[in-house]
């Protein structure tokens, strides 16, 4: 008897259960996890306290990103630089210790292998397609973009992941995202998704795994798939998936902790039995025309507060719902707009260029390739690129991107989760707004008061050049 | 964790939507390799508007909160459950949870409660009144003394482990023959999977 035809979701959610309980929850097992500093303290001290050992050691890795600073770590005599904040470095130096004591490979802040998890990860050949992956951290669905299922975690998930290597989990819905035609030129994966969580709203997924469909996610590279995925979670999803491919593949192979020899051609052969059969039944649908893109920004303190950058502030009388009524102003009041005022007339103090959406050799490329011969105009107090990993600032300086960054007036910084979410020192002032290419404008996000428009690489680009919200199309 | 049966009390009206972690503990808290004394830091930003109903002396130390569609999205942190739990706050009332928070919620004996829209502004206008709701979870009730009475879905392994305040780790613990039957199989039909950071 031919078995009902699965969705990619249905496919790795098999593979991975355990057992199944009478209450319909199922032990799921979990191939690949990734520790940070500041979500597992409290786990390995659980372990600690109940003297429970990490079952699987070699199936975690882990790394700091979120509390590092982003300034030198070295000095000048080869040394490394302590940390001010004691608070901090308390936090770095319990990972530092926790992880050799759990057998747990720790990359250190001083390694050239360094960087935000969700770009190390990948990196590092550690995140493979059709794995489960977790980590303390809501943007694993990053990872997603692998074909591998995706998702963050607490802290007491993360201890249970490190004692049981399984997590209990209640299946999700299988939901498709399904983009139709072409992105028009200069538009980016980032664009894209941006317009997704605008249409489907910050709680559209929520309860689903997202699979996105279309020849416009074959032709994306990893790196913009990475993306894509990475903000299914602003969507709600607490995953994102897009079917492994020949693309895949060659991203893949050769990496350090990737398959190798007969075992690599066994996994290739795998991974290309991960894609949803034909006639597989999603629980929701949503269909998107790609022409409809435009470069995208958000004008709000949700991340499905997105307008085309041709767009205007909204009014709140333009929204049906009453309590997204009451957002809305709320929303306009903390950012300090006022409806009917065109995106490009919004001026910009700050640009961040980073995160685990947007920091990767591509989004670097893409920001520098406007930059290139351009300044920051004098209004743009703060400008800083913040690279994904020790590598990917390596290969930028090999490609003489640090220069150009540098030569318009930006800060080249060591790699970091940074100004994304405002808990290292790197924050944008009260009052001030911030062009970044991050995945979160909620308030207070990126430091008490700050005032954030989600955008592309490109588009923060741009908008430093001009010093306001700018069609990026205008600068190429 | 602590285990919950019933919660009766004054409940905190408010009724905002897409109230995300960072608003329920911004990151500069999460320095802290405790557990402990996060609810200084609750809501940090609504706290700073004068009038809010975290520091209305009508609302202190209600063990109850009331919000809007959508509660907890955003971060995966589970300091913000450990926030509220510092706060006092044992159950929250809304009619959407992000998937991640009301997870982090119950393993720390909080019990998030799903009803409709209608169901929410009616106990939003009862708690505004300064006026106690009682949530019984074996029943699966929350009650006003109006006599509103609304029933809740709640997956029954989470309501099993609030009622008993178990230790979900030690429960799989338990499993662990499971655990390395499943293992054994994989690590013979695809040896790569497992071999993580060692390959």
């Amino acid at each position: 008897m031919a078995s009902r035809p699965r969705t990619l979701y249905e496919k790795i959610w098999d593979a991975h259960v355990v057992e199944t309980r009478d209450d319909g929850t199922a032990l799921i097992y979990i191939d690949r996890h990734l520790v940070h500093e500041v979500t597992s303290p409290q786990a390995f001290e659980a372990l600690k306290v109940a003297g429970r050992p990490v079952r699987r050691p070699e199936l975690t890795l882990a790394v700091p990103d979120h509390n590092l600073p982003t300034t030198a770590r070295i000095d000048a005599k080869g040394a490394p630089v302590p940390i001010a904040d004691p608070e901090s470095a308390a936090q770095l130096a319990a990972l530092e210790v926790n992880a050799p004591a759990f057998g747990i490979r720790y990359i250190p802040a001083t390694a050239k292998e360094q960087g935000i998890v969700h770009v190390v990860g990948p990196e590092q050949g550690f995140s493979l397609p059709g794995t489960t992956i977790v980590c303390g951290d809501s943007h694993t669905a990053c990872h997603g973009g692998l074909g591998a299922l995706a998702f963050g975690i607490g802290t007491s998930e993360v201890e249970h992941v490190l004692a049981t290597q399984t997590l209990l989990l209640q299946q999700s819905k299988p939901m498709e995202v399904r983009v139709e035609g072409d992105l028009g030129p200069g538009i980016s994966a980032k664009d894209l998704i941006l317009h997704i969580i605008g249409r489907i709203g910050a709680a559209g997924g929520s309860g689903y795994v997202i699979e996105y469909l279309g020849a416009v996610f074959q032709r994306m590279t990893v790196e913009e798939r990475l993306t894509v995925c990475n903000m299914s979670i602003e969507a709600g999803a607490r995953a994102g998936l897009i079917a492994p491919d020949d693309t895949t593949f060659a991203y893949i192979k050769g990496r350090p902790m990737a398959p190798q020899g007969a075992e690599w051609d066994a996994a290739v052969a795998y991974w290309r039995t991960l894609h949803s059969d034909d006639g597989a039944m999603f629980a929701k649908s949503v269909t998107i025309n790609a022409a409809d893109v435009e470069p995208s920004v958000t004008w709000g303190t949700s991340p499905e507060d997105v307008v085309p950058i041709g767009g205007r502030v909204p009014s709140p009388e333009d929204f049906a719902d009453e309590s997204k009524r009451v957002a809305v102003q709320k929303s306009l009041d903390y950012m300090g707009l006022v409806p009917g005022t065109p995106m490009t007339e919004v001026p910009i103090e700050n640009v961040f260029i980073g995160s685990c959406t947007n920091s990767r050799i591509e989004d670097l490329r893409a920001a520098a390739s406007i930059l290139r011969g351009r300044h920051k105009a004098g209004n743009v107090r703060w400008a800083i690129v913040v690279p994904g990993s020790g590598l990917v600032k390596a290969q930028a300086e090999d490609e003489g991107l640090d220069r150009i960054f540098t030569d318009a007036g930006f800060e080249w910084r060591e790699p970091g989760c940074s100004a994304c979410l405002g808990m290292n020192p790197d924050k944008v002032p009260p009052g001030e707004r911030c062009a970044s290419t991050s995945n979160r404008n909620f308030v207070g996000r990126q430091g008490p008061g700050a005032r954030t428009h989600l955008v592309s690489p490109a588009m923060a680009a741009a908008a430093a050049v001009t010093g306001r919200l700018t069609d990026v199309r205008e600068l190429v | 964790m602590q285990p919950l049966t019933r919660v009766e009390g004054r409940a905190i009206p408010l009724g905002l939507k897409n109230v995300d972690t960072d608003i329920i503990i911004p990151a500069k808290w999460l320095k802290t390799i405790s557990r402990e004394g996060l609810g200084a830091g609750a809501f940090e930003s609504l706290r700073a508007e004068p009038g809010n109903v975290f520091d209305d002396p009508a609302y202190k130390g209600a063990p109850i909160l009331i919000a809007g569609d959508n509660y907890g999205c955003g971060s995966s942190r589970e300091h913000a459950a450990w926030a509220m739990l510092d706060l006092g706050i044992r159950v929250v009332i809304a009619p959407s949870f992000s998937d991640i928070h009301s997870g982090n919620a119950v393993k720390n004996g909080i019990l998030p409660v799903v009803l409709p829209q209608d169901a929410v502004d009616r106990l939003l206008e009862v708690a505004r009144e300064g006026l106690e709701i009682a949530i019984d979870l074996e029943a699966q009730t929350v009650t006003t003394p109006y006599q509103d009475r609304f029933t809740f879905d709640i997956d029954p392994f989470r309501k099993h482990c609030l009622l008993h305040g178990l230790d979900e780790v030690g429960l799989t613990m338990a499993r662990g023959e499971a655990i390395g039957g499943f293992e054994a199989t994989r690590t013979a039909a695809q040896p790569w999977l497992m071999r993580g950071t060692a390959a």
